[in-house]
């Protein structure tokens, strides 16, 4: 049984990337509203923009996930594929996972470009073993929290909508543009609500050439947002075939 | 057609909040047979082929499709079925042949046998020259023929069909029901839901009468007009369900 749940997993998650996410506004969501965020700060402050790059990673992972995942469940509800999805000998917990690793593997791409884009042009010299414990729980975190939040309303524009909110909160008080640090205190505790938060602090340590333990523990959280995204959402989305 | 119950439904009732859907109904259906589920709109056909393709859970009442119990073993079932809903609900954006090879692929077909399925499928229900065509440019009857064919890519032995001919032109319906009648030649077991009494008529070996979530009487066609004393099946069906007088009213008030 959980052979046939992997490869649906793995094909429902071929298949979203081929019709939804090499498209054009998944592309531009995806990589080029990152970059031109970072390149107007970088206007403003040429001089600091080495530090924008764990910012400008960071986004690109929460905009490459969440743009088309947001969206996906509830378009095929209403096309009724999901359910043609359903008849299939998988679980929903197994379509759910297909729709998340379709958003996974797109912001792989899409960070991975960034990234090394990032590192050739600015002479950086990260970690990569430590990038990868960051993006990778992170990828699979934003593109759970993307359809979650699809889940959680019946129509298309309600999710866009809803994401919104939450990915502007977490571009301006995660660490992003500005240093969690120098927040006000009341801010400071908010931006430690927000995945965002560990992704950027977790990326900072990955580029600062002396990682310490800390990043492990950024990786941790990460990991326990997950968990928090991902039950609910199955749940709430097997209640919609009840 | 054989002697083997290949679909076994014990008191299977759904409630959707104060509405009763399925009235505890029990049925069995035999290998290789073509049953047809008739009843009017809202009768509980479509809410009885959801319990039993693993779309929804039953409120009470349990039922088996080959050996497999559908409240505990449903992906299990879900291999050897196939199922037509009643709209056609493949991927817009996806060729034909995409379509059956996704298909394919969700329900396990060994990579070197996907494609030639997929085209002889397709040459079946004459698509192939269509078979790199977006299924959105197709009419509806070829989405209804598309739709049928990947319910079929896994070599099901069971077929639900609901409601396979609404919407479609007399063309396209009568070239549908000529397919329905080629797999059950096949050994197909189908399981077809339909308000076109003619129809089932033409096709089903035996008929469920539902009404308001209940069973009224099953039997073959030819029975149930020779115990009602009626020509057609659709006579048979309103002198069971009660709706002769309803009809006859208002044949009165013409």
């Amino acid at each position: 049984m959980w052979r046939d749940n992997l490869r649906g997993i793995f094909y429902i998650a071929l298949k979203d990337i081929k019709t939804y996410y090499l498209k054009p506004p998944a592309i531009s969501w995806g990589i080029v509203f990152p970059i031109t965020w970072i390149l107007a700060f970088y206007l403003r402050n040429p001089g600091d923009f080495k530090e924008l790059v764990p910012g400008l990673i960071a986004m690109t992972i929460l905009f490459s996930t969440t743009s088309a995942e947001a969206v996906v469940i509830n378009f095929e509800l209403r096309l009724g594929t999901l359910e043609r999805l359903l008849l299939a000998p998988i679980s929903i917990g197994g379509i759910f996972l297909g729709k998340v690793l379709g958003g996974v593997i797109f912001g792989f791409l899409m960070t991975t470009i960034v990234t090394i884009i990032s590192v050739i042009v600015l002479k950086l010299h990260p970690s990569i073993p430590y990038l990868i414990l960051i993006i990778l729980p992170s990828l699979f975190l934003f593109s759970s929290f993307g359809a979650l939040l699809c889940v959680m309303v019946k129509e298309v524009f309600e999710a866009q909508t809803l994401l919104n909110l939450p990915r502007f909160l977490m571009i301006f008080l995660s660490g992003v543009i500005y240093p969690v640090s120098k927040m006000p205190s009341a801010l400071q505790y908010f931006a430690y609500i927000l995945p965002l938060t560990y992704t950027v602090a977790g990326l900072k340590q990955s580029f600062s050439g002396n990682p310490d333990r800390t990043l492990f523990l950024y990786a941790f959280v990460l990991i326990l947002f997950l968990f928090l995204f991902i039950f609910p959402a199955i749940k709430l989305l097997s209640k919609k075939f009840e | 057609m054989k002697n083997d119950i290949v679909i076994k439904v014990e008191n299977l009732t759904k409630r959707y909040g104060e509405i009763l859907a399925v009235d505890h109904i029990s049925f069995e259906v035999k290998e290789g047979e073509v049953f047809g589920f008739l009843g009017p709109n809202g009768a509980g056909k479509t809410s009885t082929i959801r319990m039993l393709t693993g779309l929804s859970k039953p409120t009470g009442g349990n039922a088996s499709i080959l050996g497999f119990d559908i409240n505990s073993q449903i992906l299990q079932i879900k291999k050897h079925i196939g199922v037509v809903p009643e709209i056609s609900n493949l991927y817009d954006e996806l060729s034909a042949m995409d379509n059956l090879i996704f298909m394919a692929q969700l329900y396990g077909v060994p990579r070197e046998e996907r494609l030639k399925r997929a085209e002889e499928l397709l040459k079946i229900f004459k698509l192939y020259e269509r078979k790199d065509s977006p299924f959105r440019t197709f009419s509806r009857g070829m989405k209804r023929a598309l739709t049928i064919a990947a319910s079929l890519i896994h070599n099901p032995k069971i077929l639900f069909l609901d409601e396979p001919t609404v919407g479609l032109d007399v063309v396209a319906a009568r070239s549908l029901r000529n397919l329905i009648s080629n797999l059950r030649h096949q050994g197909i077991t189908i399981f077809l839901t339909t308000h076109y009494l003619e129809e089932a008529d033409l096709l089903c070996d035996r008929v469920a009468i539902l009404v308001k979530g209940k069973i009224l009487t099953i039997d073959t066609p030819l029975n149930l007009k020779t115990k009602t004393d009626r020509k057609t099946l659709e006579e048979a069906f309103m002198k069971i369900t009660g709706l002769e007088p309803e009809i006859l009213a208002i044949e009165k008030g013409r």
